[in-house]
């Protein structure tokens, strides 16, 4: 057991979709939800710890303190982090570092989000010195323009085609239709996917996830806070990576217009990516082949592919083989998103990276229904918010 | 009818000369790493203590990285056409800076024509127009015989 791990009392979501209802009632629905799931009551919470949406007004940047009023002012101090997509990880670990340093014992972690349809755009206002402005201004560039400049890159260095990105969404909707918090339950095939529109070529509108509201909540606390309440053998966080690129970064990122110049210091090894994940093996001192389960970002069907690699599961140009044979399909040898994956939620950005750590706790548990992966007792999650974001998330029981 | 007034869409990152148009980027006078946009006030090289920072023209030429073609209309602020065009959006990757840039591909290339490795260049092409101005950015355009596939 690692000097370093907190445990999972109590984890929850509010399904998700697309309603338009203020973050906030999402928020409280999941906060509520995991608070019954650790048989604790607010007023037991010692730190709240938000994960903030930038779509919302004032309260989603504050939404430590909006979560905390909501419930009920208590007192109980707060903190409120944006990550962009890793939101959620860099959430958790503020409670967990609070924890670790013995601030506080247990703490509740929420994070909620209302999306508007369509793209996801910049925040309003004339913003020249604002790169995710300018790069919709200057290049219409939008996230799914960023996929699938990946995507093609794909194809040109492993010969991955479309078919390939297409069976990662068959799989991961098979996946979503034994989960009751999924927004898409509904079977999808290989045609289907092929047909849709074609938003950013070569991806398609089913390649691509969906914007949607939802949120997530996870009660996390020390362990001997755990032993007191006669809590045995929870689900514990072994590593939490909030990693941040090393210079100079070759990978094209959101929103940025150029990667950093390799003249002066040439670029490692290794992709920022691939270190988000190596950064949490290193902490939990595990690697991938203790991994029984994986929930990855899969904003696009071909970044899932990506991301196997990414984290260790086969080697550069291997994925497509992974998704072919059915490895990566629940009763594989190692199932990724068995919760259905954002093909089957679409985003809600704050509230994602926590919704990652619900499905894993769930599947540590035993507790995850049909999609059950069997005998699952390591599991991570990773995923990569604009600006720079890491995120991974390693769980064992 | 007097000709629209042509205007960069945004200034300082591109110098407005059909005949040679550059990027301006700039360089870390200290190790000299290239930054486009440009930096200002401190080098992002973690193991470099620069502050003082020359503007650089790029170089107009590069092999292309990756690319994709748009087939729904951004959203604000980007000016779309209407009725709206798909367009093209390549990554290049500049040899002497050892960055990848993006832009838009020059309008009339088609991106079936295009391959990951292509040479391309640098022009001028139209961004978007109001009643009296055509707002100007830099793309991507092969150049002639940028691939011998015949």
């Amino acid at each position: 057991m690692g000097d370093h791990d907190v445990a999972v009392l109590g984890v929850g979501m509010h399904p998700w979709g697309k309603w338009g209802r203020n973050f906030v009632e999402y928020g409280i629905a999941a906060a509520r939800a995991a608070l019954e799931d650790a048989g604790l009551e607010w007023d037991d919470i010692q730190f709240v710890s938000g994960a903030d949406t930038i779509r919302n007004g004032y309260p989603g940047y504050v939404s430590g303190a909006t979560f905390a009023q909501a419930l009920g002012w208590q007192g109980a101090p707060v903190a409120s982090s944006y990550a962009a997509c890793a939101s959620g990880a860099t959430a958790l670990n503020a409670a967990r570092a609070q924890i670790l340093a013995g601030l506080c014992d247990v703490a509740l972690v929420v994070g909620a989000d209302t999306t508007p349809k369509g793209f996801l755009a910049p925040t309003a206002g004339e913003r020249g010195d604002d790169p995710d402005w300018l790069r919709f201004r200057l290049l219409g560039a939008t996230n799914p323009t960023y996929f699938a400049l990946y995507a093609r890159r794909r194809m040109e260095l492993f010969g991955a085609t479309p078919s390939d990105f297409a069976k990662v969404k068959v799989k991961n909707a098979a996946h979503g239709l034994a989960n009751p918090n999924a927004r898409y339950r509904k079977a999808v095939t290989e045609d289907e996917v092929m047909s849709s529109p074609v938003v950013a070529e070569p991806l398609r509108l089913l390649d691509i996830c969906a914007t949607s509201d939802g949120a997530a909540a996870v009660v996390v606390s020390s362990l001997e806070y755990a032993r007191t309440r006669g809590t045995t053998g929870p689900v514990r966080v072994a590593a939490v990576s909030t990693v941040t690129p090393s210079f100079p970064n070759r990978v094209i990122e959101m929103p940025e217009f150029a990667t950093d110049s390799a003249a002066a210091m040439p670029a490692g090894p290794v992709t920022f990516r691939d270190v988000i994940a190596q950064r949490a093996y290193a902490e939990a001192g595990l690697g991938p082949d203790d991994l029984d389960v994986a929930e990855v970002y899969d904003l696009s069907t071909a970044l899932e592919l990506d991301w196997y690699e990414n984290i260790g599961l086969c080697g550069p140009g291997e994925a497509e083989k992974l998704v072919h044979d059915g490895a990566t399909t629940v009763g594989g040898r190692i199932p990724v998103n068995p919760s259905g994956g954002l093909a089957c939620f679409g985003e809600a950005v704050p509230a994602q990276a926590l919704a990652q750590v619900c499905e894993i706790a769930w599947q540590l548990r035993g507790e995850a229904g049909e999609r059950q992966v069997d005998g699952a007792n390591v599991g991570l999650t990773v995923n990569q918010g604009l600006f720079g974001h890491g995120s991974s998330v390693i769980l064992v029981r | 009818m007097t000709p629209k007034e042509r205007v960069a869409a945004v200034d300082g990152w591109f110098t407005l000369d059909d005949a040679d148009p550059r990027l301006l980027g700039n360089r870390c006078t200290r190790c000299g790493s290239y930054f486009f946009p440009k930096a200002s006030g401190f080098c992002r090289n973690p193991a470099c203590d620069g502050t003082d920072f020359e503007e650089v023209p790029l170089s107009n030429r590069g092999s292309v990285w990756s690319f994709t073609t748009n087939h729904y209309a951004p959203p604000a602020p980007y000016v779309a056409a209407d009725p709206f065009e798909p367009f093209s959006v390549a990554a290049v990757e500049l040899p002497r800076e050892k960055m990848v840039v993006l832009g838009q591909v020059a309008d009339g290339v088609d991106p079936g024509s295009l391959r990951v490795g292509d040479e391309v260049e640098l022009v001028l092409g139209t961004l978007f127009e109001d009643d009296d101005h055509e707002y100007v950015v830099w793309k991507w355009k092969p150049t002639e015989g940028a691939r011998s596939d015949g």
